[in-house]
């Protein structure tokens, strides 16, 4: 199923009344059998771009490619080669799951005597096949993501888009679509474009993230790789009663600049990264400062954004929600 | 896939979101009836006006069912759509090769389907209380066939409203407002027959008047061209209208390249 083309987006740009720029000039590249992920809070112009990308909106400048077809000028084509997720499960509440499925693959065209074994096969793969003749008002938010999950996929698309997929689902729910996307990336050779605002998520899942703000990439790159790029872990102390801070932090300082800290706590980065916790342990040991906690913090997904933005995902995500309120 | 495969299908999906909606259902076969029998036992003294086209009450008023039950069908057809839009169930349909004239024409042929089994009913229920056709069995075709097409024009109607504002609410609000023209038309009396003036010209205006007087004439008349060709005409004039309106709402609403 391996497409020989990903997604290519160039300048994409697109206004809304009031001359509001939700996408602000995206450049992004993903190639074919990757998982990309679209990390970002609230507002940042995520599901617009899932929405040009996969045609639903027109842009109102810069070029895209998905599959190798230009999303303007060969909507149709786009639209044959990818499935879709979008942001809320779109379901009819009064159908069952199977209907969907029915439903789904007659509209792709997929000859009517496959559509039956197709249908339990998508059913299967998602665990839905008890509930498959049950309507869909009676599923949880975790199987009606995960029947929006088989519907995207019942005509085989070679690109997935994915808007926010595990938003509201419990831990469980959220772990088993990540192992189906994981699986269909792998085995199946399909390339994801997932849109988040989970930094987990994105460090889980995807091989390369991009951080979008104000409708901006801000950051692009692996996981690892931007994190290497905000630089190396931190340790942080807070002294047990009756331990001097001020010692605590002269022994700290040994092994890195002072960094900010939790209000009792005192925090260094490391110098040579986190080989040195094991130092830091006996160099508190020696001087028979005791500590109530001690935590080595590495470079996260947050840090990344924070770095770029000058702000935390999670604020950021409040700072939408007070916008739109 | 043929549009016409497109069109059976959003269909079906028309007719059994319908059937699985008890309310979709009972409520335009029950309310209809329960006014026919109510107006038509308290009004029948209107027979004995001079110049009352019938003696039988019943029998005029059954063409109201037919109107009151496509006018329920606009507003479950408009809810339907509207809640596709409220529920990205449109993107979802968007995003497959389906054809936006497949998603008006399919949801109308739910429509048309569910208008024709409700007349089917009301016709059956007039004959099983003894209204005597006067058009006879090719009339019950005609009158089947009118019926149907007036389910599309308010059908239609209700599409348009739907995709339009993307909101059952303001579908739903609709409802009122087309209750009235039904009762500002000729549904009790012949317009001839009303005496304030006011009353008979705005029944006059009111286009419902001439949907309901073609559906009667095969009930209580016989053949009368010139009703049926005002009823038809009417009829096919808002339905072309409304599944223009339609059509143009949903470019608006379904912008996909």
């Amino acid at each position: 199923m391996r497409e020989e083309h990903g997604i290519e987006a160039e300048g994409l740009v697109r206004t809304f009344k009031g001359d509001i720029r939700a996408v602000d000039g995206i450049d992004l590249t993903v190639a074919p059998g990757e998982i990309y992920g679209f990390l970002g809070p609230n507002g940042a112009g995520k599901s617009t771009t899932v929405h040009m990308l996969t045609t639903l909106l027109p842009p109102t400048s810069g070029t895209a490619r998905v599959a190798g077809y230009d999303i303007v000028k060969e909507g149709p084509k786009v639209r044959s080669a990818i499935g879709a997720a979008l942001q809320e499960a779109a379901l009819d509440g009064l159908l069952t799951g199977r209907e969907h499925i029915r439903l789904q693959t007659a509209l792709h065209g997929l000859p009517r005597r496959e559509r039956p074994a197709r249908a339990d096969e998508l059913l299967s793969r998602v665990g839905l096949t008890q509930a498959a003749d049950r309507k869909v008002n009676g599923y949880s938010g975790g199987m009606k993501r995960r029947l929006d999950l088989a519907l995207a996929l019942a005509h085989r698309p070679a690109i997935l888009f994915l808007d926010e997929p595990t938003t509201g689902l419990d831990p469980q729910s959220r772990t088993a679509l990540w192992q189906e996307v994981a699986r269909l990336a792998k085995d199946d050779g399909v390339t994801v474009f997932l849109t988040t605002q989970y930094l987990e998520e994105a460090d889980v899942l995807a091989d390369r993230v991009g951080i979008i703000d104000h409708g901006r990439i801000v950051a692009e790159g692996t996981p690892a790789a931007l994190k290497a790029e905000i630089g190396r872990p931190t340790v942080e102390a807070i002294p047990r009663d009756g331990a001097d801070p001020a010692e605590v932090a002269r022994i700290l300082e040994r092994f890195g600049e002072p960094t900010g800290a939790s209000p009792k706590g005192i925090a260094v980065r490391l110098e040579r990264g986190a080989q040195q916790l094991a130092e830091v342990v006996r160099a508190l040991d020696s001087a028979g400062l005791e500590v109530e906690h001690l935590q080595l913090h590495a470079p996260s997904l947050d840090d990344v954004f924070l770095a770029k933005t000058g702000r935390s995902l999670e604020g950021a995500a409040e700072e939408a929600e007070e916008g739109q309120g | 896939m043929s549009l016409a495969a497109q069109i059976g299908h959003i269909a079906q999906r028309s007719v059994v979101r319908t059937l699985r909606q008890p309310a979709n259902t009972v409520f335009p076969i029950v309310f209809p009836m329960a006014l026919l029998a109510v107006t038509s036992a308290g009004l029948s003294a209107a027979t004995e006006i001079p110049g009352f086209p019938t003696d039988s009450f019943l029998a005029f008023f059954l063409a109201f069912p037919f109107i009151q039950g496509a006018l329920f069908a606009t507003m479950n057809a408009g809810t339907d759509l509207a809640r596709d839009v409220q529920t990205g169930f449109l993107n979802r349909l968007a995003l497959t090769p389906m054809r936006g004239a497949a998603l008006i024409a399919g949801q109308l042929g739910g429509i048309a389907l569910m208008g024709l089994v409700q007349a089917i009913f009301y016709l059956s229920i007039g004959l099983a209380f003894g209204v005597r056709l006067e058009s006879g069995v090719p009339g019950a075709v005609v009158l089947l066939s009118l019926a149907t097409l007036i389910a599309i024009a308010f059908g239609a109607l209700g599409a348009f409203f739907a995709l339009r504002t993307g909101s059952s609410e303001s579908v739903q609000g609709l409802f009122p407002l087309l209750f009235v023209l039904l009762f500002l038309s000729s549904m009790n009396l012949p317009r001839e027959l009303i005496e304030t003036d006011w009353f008979r010209t705005v029944a006059t205006l009111n286009p419902v008047s001439y949907l309901i007087e073609g559906v009667r004439s095969l009930i209580i008349t016989g053949w009368d061209v010139q009703a049926l060709a005002l009823a038809f005409g009417i009829g096919s004039a808002i339905a072309v209208l409304a599944i223009a309106a339609a059509a143009w709402a949903l470019g608006l609403r379904m912008t996909r390249t």
